[in-house]
């Protein structure tokens, strides 16, 4: 019955949606955002740890939502850590052009983890239903609240 | 992580009797109903689509969709200022939807008739008219925890106006407005009680009558919410012996764009405009402005014509249908839907009161409720998901949000059977 959907929910995001990594509050957080998708109810808390030279050396967060938006923060967390917040701010770029743009294309991107992107591919089939597009763009917009020191963030 | 905590026992349910069909009953012909609902027979991602949404907004019979075709094609104009023939032919199909309205509810008068955008307008004006002029610091509003944000809101940008306190009357486990509780709320202080006919979020039913009677006692007048009970059931308001009762006329098969404040006639003249313009006024200068009485008082500007002409049909047809035949249905479906939806393994009722309309909030097994909305999506069914824009009943049953089916008229028990069949799938999905 569902096999179109298959494309976005594919095993890699059901099992960061039901086993999600980073699923912690740190004592030591220098960072944290809340983010809030008031249309689902998805609630996030993302904590991030600099040292000081703006390296992300932690990435963690709490709360809940839908499968998709649980993942993606899961993955979100993963692949930030170790990098630094400007690194991060780029990948997050290439994500959201990912999930929103047709004629999406690597190589305009520039300086960017290309390995990091080709893993976040999979969430790009949202792109195919618009209302979920903020499951999957959620964590990321309340990493870079968290960052930019904004302690809320709200997808409406 | 997401699983919500089973906070509601399921009793353990009769052995499910499946039947097929659509209980059509002599007085009840549902697939003759079909008939009149042009998107029906749609079809989504090649499947027929299953509405079950209506508490959302519910979809429009072909009367309603003809009545304002036909006032925009052969006799629309402004209302109550011209002397040509549209403009008296559009004011006379105006105020019959008035009278409609009126009658609808079996109000004393069409004067206690007010049409507004719709519901939210409706409580906001109470709150901005009413409350502004009688409402005092240290003077009590009740509410119940199962509102609507609509009758949340606007008493709290009230309470930062004039610091009045809002009093929360508290629902059981199956979602019961707990009569006892509120009773105990009460005061002299209480000034007004708001509380919703019936909950969009569970489908408690309140009982509204023992809510009045004890409102009344202390002095206090009583607003009730009726986007979800005019659905689903005969209403009238001299019975009930309300102060105010407001509804929404998108969710009554009518269009969107207009609802109905009805209030007691002394109350309302009493009352100062909500705002001001044309068509409300008696006459004005620049120096004094008098006044029209209820309802053209809080009617300022060109109202939603066509709209009223629609909601005029609207009430027309489920009229000719008769409330009581529309509430047996739906009571068949609603029984049906439960039995086999508590049948589901993994699958919660948030929302078990002894009298419900026919809503259905669940949660199923550790699955978001949004996830559950795209899948059902894909075998054509429509359900809500969501925190239903009453997140203090999320909070109260733990959780963030559940998914919804809402019922309407044309719903049918193989309807219910494609939203099991859709969940059943969705649950293996998932594992």
């Amino acid at each position: 019955m569902f096999d179109d959907l298959r494309d976005l929910y594919q095993e890699v995001i059901l099992d960061h949606g039901k086993n999600p990594r980073n699923f912690r509050r740190p004592e030591n957080a220098t960072c944290l955002a809340h983010g809030n998708n008031p249309v689902c109810g998805d609630t996030l808390v993302i904590y991030i740890t600099l040292d000081d030279d703006g390296l992300i050396t932690d990435a963690a967060f709490q709360g809940q939502g839908c499968a998709i938006s649980v993942a993606s923060a899961s993955m979100m967390t993963d692949i930030v850590n170790g990098k630094t917040v400007d690194a991060a701010k780029r990948l997050f770029d290439g994500f959201h052009h990912m999930c929103t743009k047709d004629d999406f294309d690597m190589a305009e991107l520039g300086d960017c983890d290309e390995d990091a992107l080709e893993r976040l591919v999979m969430l790009s089939g949202v792109k195919e239903f618009p209302i979920r597009v903020k499951c999957a763009t959620l964590a990321w917009h309340t990493m870079q609240a968290a960052v930019s020191g904004d302690h809320d963030i709200s997808t409406e | 992580m997401n699983a919500p905590s089973p906070v509601i026992d399921i009793a353990s349910q009769n052995a499910r009797q499946k039947t097929s069909g659509d209980n059509s009953t002599a007085a009840f012909d549902v697939e003759k109903i079909r008939a009149d609902f042009p998107i029906l027979s749609q079809t989504v991602y090649g499947k027929p689509l299953v509405y079950l949404d209506n508490g959302a907004s519910a979809q429009k019979p072909r009367q309603v969709i003809d009545s304002m075709s036909d006032i925009y094609e052969t006799y629309y104009s402004n209302v109550h200022r011209g002397v040509h023939w549209t403009s008296q032919k559009s004011t006379e199909g105006f105020e019959a939807g008035r009278q409609k309205a009126a009658a609808f509810l079996n109000a004393a008068s069409d004067n206690e008739v007010i049409f507004t955008r719709g519901a939210t307008e409706a409580i906001n004006l109470v709150a901005a008219s009413w409350g502004r002029a009688n409402l005092e610091a240290g003077d009590e509003i009740i509410l119940s925890h199962m509102e609507h944000h609509s009758n949340i809101v606007p008493w709290q940008l009230l309470r930062q106006e004039k610091d009045i306190v809002i009093k929360v009357a508290p629902i059981d486990d199956d979602g019961n407005f707990m009569i006892g509780e509120y009773e105990k709320l009460l005061s002299d202080k209480t000034k007004m009680v708001a509380v919703t006919h019936v909950s969009n979020a569970l489908g408690t039913i309140v009982a509204v009558k023992d809510v009045i009677r004890l409102a009344h006692a202390k002095g206090a007048l009583v607003l009730l919410d009726g986007c979800q009970a005019v659905p689903h059931q005969a209403v009238d308001v001299q019975a009930l012996g309300a102060d105010f009762y407001v509804f929404s006329g998108h969710k009554l098969y009518g269009p969107t764009g207009i609802g109905v404040l009805w209030g007691r006639e002394d109350i309302l003249n009493a009352m100062p405009p909500y705002q001001g313009g044309g068509e409300m006024i008696s006459s004005v200068t620049f120096e004094k402005t008098t006044f029209q009485k209820a309802p053209h008082r809080f009617e300022a500007g060109t109202p939603a014509i066509a709209e009223v002409i629609g909601l005029g049909a609207a009430i027309d047809y489920l009229g000719a249908i008769g409330l009581d035949n529309i509430a047996a249905h739906e009571h068949g479906v609603l029984q049906y839907a439960t039995e086999r939806l508590q049948a589901i393994d993994g699958l919660t009722i948030i929302g078990n009161a002894k009298e419900k309309a026919a809503i259905i909030s669940f949660t199923l097994a550790d699955v978001h409720a949004h996830d559950v909305g795209t899948f059902v999506d894909r075998a054509g069914v429509a359900v809500r998901v969501g925190h239903h824009c009453a997140q203090p009943v999320m909070d109260r049953f733990g959780v963030a949000a559940t998914a919804r089916a809402s019922f309407g008229l044309y719903n049918t028990r193989a309807e219910v059977d494609a939203l099991v069949d859709a969940l059943e799938e969705t649950r293996k999905f998932f594992g």
